[in-house]
């Protein structure tokens, strides 16, 4: 029989708070085979693993159970203290009666029944437990950032710099991402062109960056350290070897209608373009869905205008393949365009826009060539009415349930250079709470208001219509305790963000997961925040949650930080608790392969040795490599082949049966 | 049998079927509302007057004769408080003690009186309607 050790630990109050620990060691120590069971009160300090360490010695265990908090805790520091002792750390098992016991329960005696019914059955897999190794693998040392705005940029930057290679994948026609459509940016109010170009361009010739630009990411497959990545480079009909940017073709391209989405949609473009300015890579794409030689085979302008030849009506998307030893998801986010909100009337009053739309209007690039003008009209505003939290914070379908984070900062931006350039124009400011935390951000808001007289009103708008040619807005003031109406030449809707929509195709591709949001959930809110729960794939920027860009860019270095971490190990340990199937019995139905999330299994022609007898069938076969250890295979498997190591179906019965006992 | 204002708002928080604490003071019950203006008690304040039971001074108020149960602030509310119910709560409270709490649509005509303002009816009619 197996010599087991049985360790309760107090953890403080928090275990011992609630459950007879000395009670549950008794009880312990009546299995047969458990030789050793006692309590203390933090086992995982160095003094509780010593007590481990030395029962293994003393009395030679095979197996120990630690009764303690969740295996997610502390399973690994109890592993590393057995195998220092020289025993298999897979021969040590935890029974969480923290969070799954003492925690939830107030019954001191219930508790401690629970607790020694989790400890037995930890008891009983612990004897049926093998020793396991794991395996090792390499790791490409090469980085896949998804995603090309300042979140995207600053992690390949940093893994770059650090001496890795790190490939871009963005898929507009340029990296930059929003904050490229951006005027000015709090907290200091410095352009964000003049701080963002640089990056941009550094990023561009960084030796170690490849940037895949209007490119998306199209198959994902492997595993931490070794993924391999198929990209689509979409076709852009310009030879990005022979443009040089010179714009000769924008300016004759006869097709000229088409919603320039760098503006908002605030004016229109040419079929054929560079999004702006500092566009990198500077170089034309043809919007096919506008271009007249495209749809009717009949213009062929460019073609013509363009000096150096690089127009290419022919192009295809092209598809390539990587290996990738991380990869970042750096996907961003995109403001709502606020429709569902009827009684705001945006779409339906050219002057009641968005927060990025009136970074438009006020970039000296933009439409307006940065004179603030009525999109209706292009007369100049003088009233200027501002509504916080448009479809955030909300419980109704119309809204997000979360705070977008920023737009109370944005907006204390726009009030003040509205009044700081333009004082005869009047800024009110309709809002919820103002929520400004953070380094000079409330000073920054309590500016607006003092220095500058932005007219805040704590409460919200229920109503804008016309009247006389003219837009009211009927709101409350809760302080005031009345109901305001007052006329406004602009409405600027301060709206939610939201993941960029194909977050969840990605999500699904590189099988990290999202919340309800959809935006990408972290490993650990608190203690991993960078990582996903996937193995090998981090997080950045605002595709994890809103955040202004001095997060992003932090959140950005952390991300590469634990890239780089990643592509400095030689090699990587496996995972060995893998499915296995016991392959005389498989049948080779092909139920397991259908569940599999990790696409880990395969079916082979092999030839088995049955009661003395030769056969060649079809049998699942498991990649170790791929498969996470998840389960759902031995529970499709209608044959009961399938079995996972350290978890065998065996040991699941035995624990079930020292429960029922 | 003395009932404190604090069990009358309690009270009154139940009969609506609103969940007043969801909501988080935004006021766009109030800037949607028709007749807000004229209301005593705008109905922003119907939620955090219940919660804190001060049920009195909604009952003594215009507003909820003024009301004219059109939904608007329910349509707006981002959470879903419904704060139309809550007016209609406070004003079943203020209808019932006129001895007109146990009525069914059939009997409507037999208790219409001149002097019932008409967003009693309607409320009585929502009420009862099951
Ligand atoms: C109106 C407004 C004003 C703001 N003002 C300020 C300010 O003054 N100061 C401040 O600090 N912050 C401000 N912000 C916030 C700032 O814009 C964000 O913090 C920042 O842009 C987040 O960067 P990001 O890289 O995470 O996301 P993004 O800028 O959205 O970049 C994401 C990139 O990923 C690309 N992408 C998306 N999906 C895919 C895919 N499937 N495959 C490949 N590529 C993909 C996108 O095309 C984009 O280029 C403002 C935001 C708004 C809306
Ligand atoms: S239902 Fe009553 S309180 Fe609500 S908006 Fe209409 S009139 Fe105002
Ligand atoms: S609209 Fe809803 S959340 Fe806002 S104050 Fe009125 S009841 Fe409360």
């Amino acid at each position: 029989m197996p010599k087991i050790g049985v360790f309760v630990c107090h953890c403080g109050s928090n275990i011992a708070g609630t459950v007879d620990v000395e009670k549950v060691a008794a009880a312990a120590r009546t299995i047969p085979g458990v030789v050793v069971a006692c309590d203390y009160r933090y086992m995982c300090s160095e003094a509780g693993q010593e007590t481990i360490t030395k029962a293994i010695r003393e009395y030679g265990l095979d197996g120990v159970v630690v009764c303690s908090c969740s295996p997610r805790m502390h399973e690994a520091t109890f592993r590393r203290a057995a195998e220092r002792e020289g025993l298999n750390p897979y021969m040590v098992e935890i029974a969480n009666i923290r969070e799954q016991c003492s925690w939830i329960h107030k019954n001191r005696e219930e508790a401690t029944e629970k607790a020694i019914v989790l400890m037995r059955a930890a008891v009983a897999k612990v004897k049926r437990d093998t020793p396991l190794t794991a395996g090792r693998s390499g790791v490409t040392r090469r980085a896949l950032v998804i995603g090309g705005g300042i979140a995207g940029l600053s992690t390949a930057l940093d893994v770059a710099n650090a001496g890795y290679e790190v490939d871009i994948v963005e898929k507009e026609p340029t990296i930059g991402g929003k904050m490229a459509q951006l005027d000015k940016t709090f907290p200091t109010l410095d352009c964000s062109a003049c701080i963002l170009t640089p990056k941009m361009v550094e990023a561009a010739q960084n030796e170690n960056i490849n940037l895949y630009t209007y490119s998306e990411v199209e198959k994902v497959s492997g595993y931490v350290g070794n993924f391999t990545v198929t990209i689509r480079k979409k076709a852009r009909f310009v030879r990005e070897d022979r443009c040089t940017g010179c714009g000769a073709c924008m300016e004759k391209c006869p097709s000229r209608k088409a919603k320039n989405e760098f503006n908002c949609g605030l004016n229109t473009r040419s079929a054929i373009y560079i999004p702006f300015a500092q566009a990198i890579p500077n170089v034309a794409v043809i919007d096919a869905q506008h271009c007249l030689k495209l749809q009717t085979g009949k213009c062929g302008v460019c073609e013509k205008v363009c000096a150096a030849g690089a127009i290419d009506y022919t192009q295809q998307d092209e598809l390539i393949q990587r290996e990738y030893g991380a990869i970042v998801a750096a996907t961003g986010f995109q403001p709502i365009r606020p429709y569902q909100f009827g009684e705001y009337g945006y779409g339906r009053y050219p002057d009641v826009i968005t927060s990025l739309e009136l970074e438009r209007l006020m970039n000296a690039a933009g439409p307006t060539d940065g004179e603030l003008r009525c999109p209706s009209d292009g007369r100049k505003p003088k009233n200027i009415v501002f509504i916080q939290c448009v479809g955030s914070r909300g419980q109704t379908c119309r809204d997000k349930s979360y705070c977008s984070k920023i737009c109370c900062m944005y907006t204390a931006k726009h009030a003040m250079l509205i009044r700081d350039h333009w004082p005869d124009m009047d800024v009110h400011v309709f809002y919820i709470d103002v929520r400004t935390p953070g380094k000079n951000f409330d000073e920054f808001y309590r500016r607006a208001a003092e220095e500058y007289q932005v007219d805040y009103r704590k409460g919200q708008v229920g109503k804008i219509y016309e009247e006389d040619g003219h837009l009211m807005v009927q709101g409350s003031d809760l302080l005031e305790d009345r109901q305001v109406l007052m006329p406004a030449d602009l409405v600027v809707l301060a709206v939610a963000v939201e993941p960029s929509p194909d977050a969840r195709k990605l999500a699904t591709m590189l099988t990290a997961s999202m919340d309800n949001n959809d935006f990408f959930t972290e490993a650990h809110p608190k203690l991993r925040p960078v990582e996903s729960p996937t193995a090998g794939i981090f997080l950045s920027g605002m595709c994890q949650g809103p955040k202004d860009i001095p997060e992003t860019v932090s959140q950005a270095g952390a991300a590469a930080a634990k890239v780089i971490g990643l592509l400095s190990k030689k090699e990587l340990t496996a995972n060995p608790c893998t499915a296995h199937p016991e392959e005389v019995r498989c049948n080779g139905c092909g139920e397991c392969e259908k569940v599999c999330p990790y696409g880990a299994i395969s079916y082979e022609e092999k030839e088995l040795r049955v009661m003395g007898r030769r056969e060649k069938r079809r049998v699942a076969v498991v990649n170790t490599a791929l498969c996470q250890g998840c389960g759902a295979c031995t529970v499709a498997c209608p044959s009961g082949v399938m079995d996972l190591q350290g978890f065998s179906n065996r040991q699941i019965l035995a624990e079930v049966d020292a429960i029922c006992r | 049998m003395t009932v404190t204002e604090k069990e009358v708002s309690r009270q009154i928080l139940q009969l609506s079927g609103a969940n007043a604490n969801l909501c988080i003071r935004c006021g766009r019950c109030t800037a949607a509302c028709p007749v807000a203006g004229q209301m005593d008690q705008k109905p922003h304040r119907f939620a955090s007057l219940l919660l804190h039971g001060q049920a009195d001074t909604l009952l003594r108020s215009n507003s909820i004769w003024l009301c004219l149960s059109c939904m608007a602030c329910s349509e707006r509310c981002p959470r879903g408080v419904d704060p139309a119910r809550l007016v209609e709560g406070v004003r079943q409270y203020a209808v019932r003690p006129r001895g007109m709490a146990h009525f069914s649509p059939d009997q409507v005509p037999d208790v219409v009186d001149d002097e019932m303002p008409q967003q009693a009816l309607m409320a009585a009619l929502r009420k009862y309607r099951k």
